[in-house]
């Protein structure tokens, strides 16, 4: 079977200037993928190139044996943008049934993907005066309301209490067992450990991929963070 | 596009607007008390008040929905939540007719409420007319709807948005004849306002406020301004990418 997602020579110009030059990735089926980078390196460049909605300038990117962006894929893939992309002006509840139609998705769902993300209790209050964490948390929901078989995650643990974000990883997992497959951006190394598998980004480039035990021999290192800092130092060339 | 969609989407638009009381209440009270100033600016010669007020009734909307319109789709960019739709099945057609369905029936309840006014308390005439009048003010609401939504794929920020209601709409105003006649105009002005959506706007509205039979030209008046807004639209359609830089 082929990969979930693959991408070859992928060129972005953003700004004008090149931000991704000449990227080769293949996402594999039901795994929990971690895409990691330094800010600036080009992770939501490159999920919004899977998802579809970015200019690109050559290459090409496969989900789930369609070209990115067919709108055949729009029902099949889920994106979490890295800014919480909710409606301030409308409740908890409001938000969730609005792309609950959107997405297809039925009433009880909404109420599950509540209890999914831990929002119980605050399905009537306005999505603008939720803490950073919470905001975040609802728009997770919103992603995982028709139960997609790609999901893109950018950044969802960010602002997030250490228990909440080890409750999120599991439930990744889970979702990976059920044969979903996930793509999810961090820049905390320390999540590292927790995907399946890993991408390391480095000013548009892929630095490094393969899985954490891999990486650890390669390396030599006990510790993802240490094996990262080392490779992303010697790319800059510095000791 | 599909009827649950554009529904939902326009239901989640009025939901909003639900959220933000004191907006409906400025929608609403705004016009009727303009009115009544213009009423009483001009309650020694009731001829002018006769011919300024039934057109007022139709542009209240068309501003109010021009401003209105331009801003909340500027926010749906600004705030990403435009690209997270464009990502699901929802198609552009969807959001922009859900807009169009939310807007009109803010501007129905709006044109509604003036007109009462107007032509109960305030002794405006109707040219026997009022439902025609209510029905035209709607449909430029809509006009102003779909003017709003294209101008707004051109504002960066709210500042912007805000400054293209006198750059849009401000000219249209001054020279759709309301002012000064259309035949009393420079040439190169009338050539202008010939242009201007607005000018068939009021034309229809004035045409209405006068008791005489309802003409081609009146026909022809309400079919330019239901085709612009189809065009501006389609427009609008076109401004929303799906993939941006
Ligand atoms: N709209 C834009 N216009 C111009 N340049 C942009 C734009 N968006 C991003 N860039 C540039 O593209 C590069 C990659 O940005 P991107 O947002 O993909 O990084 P990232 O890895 O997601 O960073 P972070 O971890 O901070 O979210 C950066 O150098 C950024 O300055
Ligand atoms: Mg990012």
């Amino acid at each position: 079977m082929s990969a979930a997602i693959s991408v070859r020579g992928l060129r972005v110009e953003r700004g004008g200037r090149e931000v991704l030059h000449a990227i080769d990735l293949d996402v594999e089926h039901g795994r929990v993928t971690g895409l990691l980078g330094p800010s600036g390196s080009g992770k939501t460049t490159l999920m919004r190139a899977v998802v579809g909605v970015q200019l690109v300038a050559g290459g090409s990117v496969v989900v789930l044996e369609s070209n990115a962006g067919t709108p055949a894929l729009r029902q099949r893939v889920g994106y979490q943008t890295q800014d919480p992309s909710v409606y301030g002006d409308l409740t908890v509840d409001e938000n969730l049934q609005y792309f609950a139609t959107v997405l297809g998705a039925s009433r009880p769902r909404v109420t599950e993907v509540v209890g999914l993300v831990g929002l119980d209790g605050l399905e009537r209050q306005l999505a603008g005066s939720l803490s950073g964490g919470e905001h975040a948390r609802l728009s997770l929901a919103t992603v995982l309301l028709n139960e997609p078989d790609v999901l893109v995650l950018d950044e969802p643990t960010v602002g997030l209490d250490p228990m909440l974000r080890r409750d999120l990883w599991g439930f990744f997992h889970e979702l990976a067992t059920g044969g979903t497959t996930l793509l999810v951006s961090s820049h905390v190394m320390d999540e590292a450990d927790r995907c399946d598998d890993l991408v390391l980004l480095q000013e548009g480039r892929v630095l490094v991929s393969g899985t954490p035990e891999g990486l650890k021999r390669e390396t030599g290192t006990v510790d993802l963070d240490a094996a990262f800092l080392s490779l992303i130092d010697a790319a800059d060339g510095t000791p | 596009m599909s009827p649950r969609r554009t529904r939902a989407t326009a239901l989640r638009v009025l939901r909003q607007l639900r959220h933000d009381p004191r907006t409906i209440v400025l929608l609403l009270a705004v016009p009727c008390v303009l009115q009544v100033l213009v009423r009483a600016l001009f309650a020694d010669s009731p001829s002018v008040f006769q011919s300024l007020g039934v057109p007022l009734l139709g542009l209240f909307p068309f501003v109010a929905m021009f401003i209105v319109t331009s801003i909340t789709m500027l926010r749906e960019r600004t705030s990403g939540t435009l690209e997270r739709l464009l990502t699901t099945p929802l198609a552009r057609g969807d959001l922009l007719v859900g807009y169009a369905l939310a807007f009109a029936l803010v501007a129905a309840a709006q044109a509604t409420l003036v007109s009462a006014l107007s032509f109960g308390l305030l002794g405006l005439e109707s040219g026997h007319r009022p439902l025609s009048v209510i029905a035209l003010a709607i449909a430029n609401a809509v006009l102003g709807m779909a003017l709003g939504l294209f101008a707004s794929a051109f504002a960066r920020t709210e500042f912007q948005a805000v400054q293209f209601m006198p750059a849009f709409v401000l000219p249209q105003i001054l020279l759709c004849g309301l002012i000064v006649s259309r035949d009393e105009m420079a040439e190169w002005l009338r050539v202008i306002s010939a242009v201007l959506p607005l000018t068939y706007a009021y034309d229809a509205l004035a045409r209405l406020a006068s008791s005489d039979e309802l003409t081609a030209r009146f026909w022809a008046d309400v079919a330019i301004v239901v085709g612009v807004t189809v065009v501006a639209l389609v427009l609008g359609a076109a401004t929303l990418r799906r993939r941006t830089p």
